[in-house]
C-alpha cells in the first residue's frame, strides 16, 4: 500500500495492473505529450449516406473494439440506444464505451450490453442512477475509468483512448457529412465534446435527422473527419435535450447560498474589469448568474469570457453587452443553444482547448473565478463529485478537476442535504483535489483554504458573510445530523478515478450490500 | 402494552417520516424504507423504539418511510403515532 | 414591560408548524424573530402531530439568537391549553396569542402560562407574551390589551381577517388599515413594547413589500411579519440607518461614554443637552446599524 498526494492508500496490485502512477500534485509542468494521429479511409463521394445503420454496425463494428458517443442530447438522446441495440444485436463481445458521458435515457441500455457480454470496459465523465447503482454493485468485470472532460481529451490526443468507431448524433449533416449542432429540430448548440471524437476516431458515423444540402455551414464537424451519414427518424427528443426555459430557483436556501458566493465573488481582487468566471448549471450556480449581474452592473465592470457550460443567464450577459466572449463547450438549455447560433461572440470550443492539461494552453488556465457543485467536501478541501455518501456511483467528473484550476475556485453546497452531511471527516471518493479548492460557501458562512491566506485576509471581514474553519462547518454539519455508520466495502475496485493528468486520485470500491 | 387500532403520522415529503403503526404480538417489529439506511438504519430503528417505549408500547408492527429525518422529527412522528394509536389525547409530558 | 433591553424585532419569520424541511432550516435566514405556527398553518387533524413536532424541534434544533415565538391555538378551541402547556414546557420566548379582543384574554393566557411555568418547572415569568390583533373589536381595545400583562412585548396587526371584519379586503395601497396600523402603534408604544406590521402576501412584489416597509418604517413600527425567507432581506434594508444617521448616533453615545468617566450627570454634545429619548435613539440606530452589517463591533464603517 502506498499513499497518494490526497492521502489515499493504493494497492501496488492496482497501479501495476491498470498502469498508474499514484495522484503527485495539481502541478502540471512543462512536459513533452505525444499526440496520435487516427486511420484515415480514403474516400471521395459523392455521398457518404448509408441506407441502414444496421449494415454500417455489421460493417465496421468487431470484437474488443472501443466504441465513442457524445452526450450533448442528454435526456433526450435517441442515438445510443439505437445503436448499442444493434451492436447487441450482432452478437459483438468485449467492448469498451468510451462516451464523453452517459446520462439516465442510456442507463438500461448499458446494463443490458454488460450481461450480455458486449460491453466489458467502460470510460466515462460519470454516471447515475440505475447504472452506478449496478456497476457498484460489482455488475462489469473491469473498473470504470472516470475522466474530466480535460482528461479525456488528454487521452484521446495521447491514445489512452483509441476510438475504433465514433457514432455521433447531429441535429444537421449534409451528404458528405458537414455538421453543426446548432439548427434542426435537435438543436443542441455547442458540440464541445464530440469534435473530439471526430478528429480521432478511426471511423466518424453521424447520425441525423435532417439532411440538408450540400456544403452544410459553418460545418463544427466536416467532410474530412466522416465516413458515414446515416438517416434517423430522429435524434433527440427536444423537450429532453435542455432544461427549456431556465427558471431561477425560488428555493430559499440556494438563493442564501448564492449570496455568499456571489459576495465571496465580488470581494475578491479578481472582481475586476476583464475577469473571466465559469457558473455551471443548477440552481444556485443559476442565482450567482443573476446576482453577479447585478454586482457588474453597480460597479461597472466587465467581463472578458464566460466558460464552460452555458446558460441563458450567461448568454443574457454577452447580449446586455457585461460579458464579451462566451466560451462554449456545451449548452445547457435551449437559449443557450439558440442564442450560438445568432450571436458570433459566442463561439464553440473543443474540450481539448476548453480544459485539457497536455496542451499548449486550454482555456481553464486563463480563468479567473469558478463556481463548482460537490456531493462532498473534507476537512482538507477535497471534493467528491462522483459517489454519494453510501459510497455508490451518482456523479459525474465533468470539468470538476480542470476548472479548478482557477485563480479563485468556490464551491457551493449546502451543509447538509436532507439528513446527509455535505462536509464530512472523510468522504467516501475524492475526485477534486483540495490543493485546488479555495472556498467553500454554505447556508451558514464560508470556509477559506488556510493555504489561502491572501484570501482570508480579503474575504474575513465581508458584511454578511460569517467565517468559519472547515472544521467548524464540518462539526455543524455533524451535530444536525448525527454519526453515520461507516460504508462497508468489499475489496474490489468498480471504478478507477484519474486526475485530469491521467494519475491515479482514487479507486471506487464495491460496496456491500 | 399493545395497541388496539392502526394510526399514522408523518408524511412524505422531504426531512419528514412517515410512521405507520399496526397491532402485533411479537415485540417492537420495524419495517424501514429510507434512502440512508445504510448510514441511519441503526439510529432511526433506536429512535423510534425507544419513544415507542417510553409511550409504553412493546407489542406493534411499524412501517416507517424515512425521507431524511432528523432523529428530532423521527421522535415527534413516532409519539404522534403512537398517541393516536392509544387513542391518548393530552399530550405525553414525560415523553415529550 | 417584560423586556429591560430592546431587542430588534425587524422581521418576524411565519414558519408552518408541521412542516420538518421548514423548521429545520428556519435558523439560517437571519430573521430577528420566527415564529412557529400550530394555528392556521396547521390542519384540525394535524394538531397534535404538529405540536409534538415543534416542540422536539425546539430541543435540538439551532435557531441562533432569533426570538422563538409560537403561534398557539385561539382560546376557543380544544388545541389552546395544550399548545399553551407544551410550548412553555419546551422553553419558548414568546407565546402570541391570535384574535385577541380584550385584556381579560391575555390575563386568562397569563395564568395558564404562570401554571404551566409551575408545573415544568421553568423559571417564574420567564415566558413573554404577545398578542394578534384580528378584529375591529380587538383594535378598539388596542391599549388594555397592551397594557395587560407585564409578560406582553408586543401587539402585532394581522390585517387580512381584520379586513373581512371591517367588510372590505386588502388594497395595494393600505388605506383600510390606516386606522388600525396607528391604534395600534399607539397602544404599543404607550405600552412601552413592540408593534408589528402585518404580512405581505404577494411573494414576487418585491416592490410592493418595499413600498409598504417603507410606509410602516415612517409610522413607526418595530418591523413586520415575513412568510418567505426572500422578504428578510428587503425589509432589513428599509430598516437600515443611513451613514449621517450612524454617524450621529456614534457622537451621541460618545458623549454619553465621555460624561460616564467624568462622573457627570449631565450629557451635552455640541453645547446641546443629550436626553434619554436621543441617548435611546442613539442606541437603536447603533444596534441597527451593527445588525445590517453596516459598522463592525468596534464601531468602524464596514466597507461595502
Amino acid at each position: 500500500m502506498l499513499k497518494n498526494k490526497v492521502g489515499v492508500e493504493i494497492s501496488e496490485n492496482v497501479l501495476k495492473q491498470y498502469g498508474y502512477q499514484p495522484f503527485a500534485g495539481t502541478k502540471i509542468g512543462h512536459l513533452i505529450s505525444q499526440r496520435v494521429a487516427p486511420a484515415v479511409h480514403v474516400m471521395a463521394g459523392p455521398s457518404k449516406v448509408a441506407t441502414s445503420l444496421a449494415d454500417v454496425v455489421k460493417n465496421n463494428v468487431r470484437d474488443g473494439m472501443t466504441i465513442s458517443f457524445h452526450h450533448h442530447l442528454r435526456e433526450g438522446d435517441m442515438v445510443f440506444n439505437q445503436v448499442m441495440q444493434l451492436i447487441i444485436d450482432e452478437g459483438i463481445k468485449d467492448l469498451t464505451l468510451a462516451p464523453s458521458s452517459l446520462t439516465n435515457v442510456m442507463n438500461d441500455m448499458v446494463i443490458k450490453a454488460i450481461k450480455a457480454g458486449t460491453v466489458t470496459h467502460i470510460t466515462s465523465s460519470g454516471m447515475r442512477g440505475s447504472l452506478g447503482d449496478a456497476v457498484s454493485h460489482g455488475l462489469l468485470p473491469n473498473p470504470v475509468i472516470f475522466r474530466s472532460h480535460g482528461g479525456r481529451a488528454r487521452a484521446i490526443e495521447t491514445g489512452k483512448i483509441k476510438i475504433d468507431v465514433a457514432f455521433l448524433g447531429v441535429p444537421n449533416a449534409d451528404e458528405m457529412g458537414n455538421a453543426n449542432g446548432m439548427t434542426g429540430d435537435a438543436a443542441f448548440g455547442s458540440l464541445g465534446y464530440a469534435l473530439m471524437d471526430a478528429r480521432y476516431a478511426d471511423k466518424v458515423v453521424l447520425l441525423t435527422d435532417n439532411i440538408v444540402d450540400y456544403p452544410n455551414t459553418p460545418a463544427s464537424i466536416n467532410q474530412t473527419q466522416v465516413d458515414y451519414v446515416v438517416k434517423v427518424d430522429q435524434v433527440g427528443d427536444p423537450d429532453l435535450i435542455g432544461s427549456g426555459a431556465t427558471r431561477f430557483t425560488k428555493d430559499p436556501k440556494e438563493l442564501k447560498i448564492a449570496q455568499m458566493v456571489n459576495s465571496v465573488i465580488t470581494h475578491s481582487p479578481y472582481f475586476k474589469n476583464g475577469f473571466s468566471f465559469q457558473t455551471g448549471s443548477g440552481g444556485a450556480a443559476l442565482a450567482v448568474t443573476r446576482y453577479l449581474r447585478q454586482a457588474m452592473i453597480d460597479q461597472k465592470i466587465k467581463a472578458s469570457f464566460a466558460l464552460g457550460g452555458i446558460t441563458k443567464p450567461t448568454t443574457d450577459l454577452l447580449d446586455e453587452g457585461l460579458v464579451k466572449k462566451v466560451m462554449d463547450v456545451q449548452d445547457f438549455d435551449k437559449g443557450a443553444a439558440d442564442s450560438m447560433h445568432k450571436n458570433p461572440a459566442q463561439q464553440e470550443i473543443d474540450s481539448s482547448w476548453y480544459a485539457d492539461p497536455f496542451n499548449k494552453g486550454a482555456m481553464v488556465s486563463k480563468l479567473d473565478v469558478v463556481i463548482l457543485s460537490a456531493l462532498q467536501i473534507d476537512t482538507d478541501f477535497n471534493v467528491n463529485v462522483l459517489t454519494g455518501s453510501d459510497g455508490v456511483i451518482r456523479g459525474a467528473i465533468g470539468g470538476h478537476q480542470d476548472a479548478a484550476t482557477a485563480k479563485l475556485t468556490i464551491i457551493s453546497a449546502p451543509l447538509v442535504r436532507g439528513r446527509l452531511a455535505t462536509i464530512v471527516p472523510k468522504m467516501t471518493s475524492i475526485t477534486t483535489p483540495g490543493d485546488s479548492i479555495d472556498v467553500v460557501a454554505t447556508e451558514l458562512g464560508i470556509a477559506i483554504n488556510p493555504a489561502r491566506q491572501d484570501l482570508v485576509k480579503q474575504l474575513s471581514h465581508i458584511p454578511g458573510v460569517p467565517v468559519y474553519t472547515i472544521q467548524e462547518l464540518q462539526q455543524k454539519a455533524a451535530d444536525i445530523v448525527g454519526q453515520p455508520v461507516p460504508i462497508q466495502y468489499i475489496d474490489r475496485p468498480v471504478a478507477l478515478a484519474e486526475y485530469r493528468d491521467g494519475t491515479l486520485i482514487d479507486v471506487i470500491h464495491q460496496v456491500q450490500e | 402494552m399493545g395497541i388496539s387500532k392502526a394510526a399514522l403520522a408523518g408524511t412524505l415529503e422531504s426531512s419528514d417520516i412517515q410512521i405507520t403503526l399496526s397491532p402485533a404480538a411479537n415485540g417492537i417489529q420495524i419495517e424501514l424504507t429510507s434512502a440512508v439506511a445504510s448510514q441511519f438504519g441503526e439510529q432511526i430503528k433506536k429512535v423510534i423504539t425507544q419513544t415507542l417505549q417510553s409511550l409504553g408500547i412493546d407489542n406493534v408492527a411499524v412501517k416507517a418511510v424515512d425521507k431524511g429525518a432528523l432523529d428530532c422529527v423521527i421522535k415527534a412522528r413516532t409519539i404522534a403515532a403512537g398517541q393516536r394509536a392509544l387513542g391518548q389525547k393530552e399530550p405525553a409530558w414525560e415523553v415529550l | 414591560m417584560a423586556e429591560t433591553e430592546e431587542r430588534l424585532r425587524r422581521t418576524m419569520m411565519f414558519v408552518p408548524g408541521n412542516n420538518p424541511a421548514m423548521l429545520k432550516d428556519a435558523g439560517i435566514y437571519g430573521a430577528d424573530a420566527i415564529m412557529f405556527d400550530l394555528e392556521d398553518a396547521v390542519s384540525l387533524a394535524e394538531k397534535d402531530a404538529a405540536r409534538d413536532l415543534v416542540y422536539e424541534a425546539l430541543q435540538t434544533v439551532d435557531y441562533g439568537d432569533a426570538e422563538k415565538v409560537v403561534r398557539v391555538n385561539g382560546t376557543d378551541t380544544p388545541f389552546y391549553k395544550d399548545d399553551v402547556r407544551a410550548m412553555v414546557k419546551a422553553g419558548i420566548d414568546v407565546i402570541r396569542l391570535p384574535k385577541t379582543e380584550s385584556a381579560q384574554m391575555i390575563q386568562e393566557l397569563e395564568k395558564d402560562v404562570a401554571a404551566a411555568e409551575k408545573e415544568f418547572d421553568r423559571t417564574a415569568g420567564s415566558t413573554h407574551l404577545m398578542a394578534a390583533i384580528e378584529s375591529a373589536k380587538g383594535v378598539v381595545n388596542a391599549v388594555p390589551i397592551a397594557t395587560a400583562s407585564q409578560r406582553m412585548i408586543g401587539i402585532a396587526l394581522s390585517a387580512e381577517d381584520y379586513t373581512t371584519d371591517l367588510k372590505t379586503h386588502r388594497y395595494p395601497d393600505g388605506r383600510e388599515l390606516e386606522y388600525a396600523r396607528n391604534v395600534i402603534l399607539q397602544a404599543a408604544r404607550a405600552a412601552g413594547i413592540a408593534a408589528f406590521d402585518t404580512v405581505f402576501t404577494d411573494l414576487d412584489d418585491e416592490a410592493g413589500l418595499q413600498r409598504e416597509t417603507e410606509y410602516i418604517h415612517q409610522l413607526g413600527f418595530d418591523g413586520k411579519s415575513v412568510i418567505n425567507p426572500r422578504q428578510i432581506s428587503v425589509i432589513n434594508a428599509v430598516y437600515a440607518p443611513t451613514k449621517r444617521e450612524i454617524q450621529t448616533a456614534q457622537m451621541v453615545m460618545a458623549a454619553i461614554d465621555e460624561a460616564h468617566e467624568k462622573g457627570s450627570g449631565v450629557i451635552a454634545l455640541n453645547g446641546q443637552m443629550v436626553d434619554r429619548p436621543v441617548a435611546m435613539r442613539a442606541q437603536r440606530v447603533i444596534k441597527l446599524a451593527k445588525a445590517s452589517h453596516l459598522i463592525d463591533e468596534e464601531g468602524t464603517f464596514v466597507e461595502k
